[in-house]
């Protein structure tokens, strides 16, 4: 019969996701603007989270409301596929955030800077332990040239040794797309295909 | 009753609105991930005129082309949450179209090998 469900003839948009995480000026913004097809855009999130100790005073739900700013950028990869990053908010203690930007991601990339290594540890630690999206680390070379050995950036953040970890230049689209292959490879390796549905935590 | 926050230093209460706006729910029934694609392929102005600015302005900007629910929070100066709510309810009102998963996973070999291929494209 002549009827169809679907108005256009046009092929159906898919879209995939890879979140980049890291310290508070560790260079994401810069990554997602390396090979993103409009400049990274900045929104407000909010969220709702409950609060650690009740207050008495508040009388009621316990939650407190909070925004935080995130930024991501495009990748129109086919007709029919686009990608988006997304950068985390630095902050860990906005974990839920971070489930939230998480969850239906292919894959994430923490990004690192040498000169300031604990700035990233929350971001190695929140993906080692609590989430299942598969990730690997980048060591940002700032001044392009690599100061610390990778193996000793494994030992002092504590990454498993089956996780991906090279460097990377976040202003350098080649040197952005091969990070990002990686991540998605060590996806392909490690992840079973039914589980990406799933919840972080 | 009274709002969940006191009045921060600019006066106003920054969260009265949102948490008005979306009778303070912060989920929906169907999950809208931030890379979720959705679209207005029938817009209706009846049902355009009778929306409160915010919903306006996200139905109005998701008639425009296919696009995610961060770009339309974005878009629309809509904070995230707030956002996914109205957005939400559109969609349970049919009155929004939320893109169909192709794949089964955003793990899906299929998926991951498509997306290695675009972006080695770009690198190109």
């Amino acid at each position: 019969m002549g009827f169809t469900s679907s108005p256009a003839s046009a092929p159906r948009l898919a879209s995939a996701k890879i979140v980049v995480a890291g310290g508070f000026g560790v260079g994401k913004t810069t990554m997602v603007s390396a090979v993103s097809e409009i400049p990274p855009v900045n929104t407000e999130a909010w969220m709702t989270q409950a609060a650690r100790t009740v207050d008495p005073l508040t009388g009621g739900s316990g939650k407190v409301t909070t925004t935080v700013a995130m930024d991501f950028g495009r990748i129109t990869l086919a007709e029919d596929l686009v990608l988006y990053l997304f950068g985390t908010p630095g902050q860990p203690r906005f974990w839920q955030m971070w489930d939230d930007l998480s969850r239906g991601a292919s894959a994430a990339v923490v990004l690192v800077d040498t000169r300031r290594l604990d700035a990233s540890f929350p971001a190695v630690d929140y993906f080692e332990n609590d989430s299942d999206v598969p990730f690997a680390v980048a060591v940002n070379l700032f001044d392009g040239e690599q100061t610390h050995r990778l193996d000793d950036v494994r030992e002092a953040l504590r990454i498993s040794p089956g996780v991906p970890l090279l460097a990377c230049d976040a202003r350098s689209r080649e040197s952005v797309v091969r990070t990002l292959v990686a991540a998605l490879r060590h996806t392909m390796d490690t992840a079973a295909p039914e589980r990406g549905g799933a919840a972080a935590r | 009753m009274r709002p969940p926050h006191g009045p921060g230093p600019g006066g106003a209460n920054p969260w009265v609105r949102p948490y008005v706006l979306t009778g303070g729910r912060t989920r929906t029934r169907q999950r809208l991930h931030v890379h979720t694609l959705v679209s207005v392929p029938y817009y209706d102005p009846g049902y355009a005129d009778l929306l409160p600015p915010e919903a306006r302005s996200l139905y109005d900007t998701a008639h425009t082309a296919v696009q995610s629910i961060a770009e339309l929070s974005a878009h629309c100066s809509v904070s995230l949450g707030v956002a996914r709510v109205l957005l939400g309810d559109m969609a349970a009102r049919e009155r929004l179209v939320v893109n169909p998963e192709a794949y089964t996973s955003p793990y899906d070999p299929r998926l991951l090998e498509r997306v290695i291929d675009g972006l080695h494209q770009l690198a190109r």
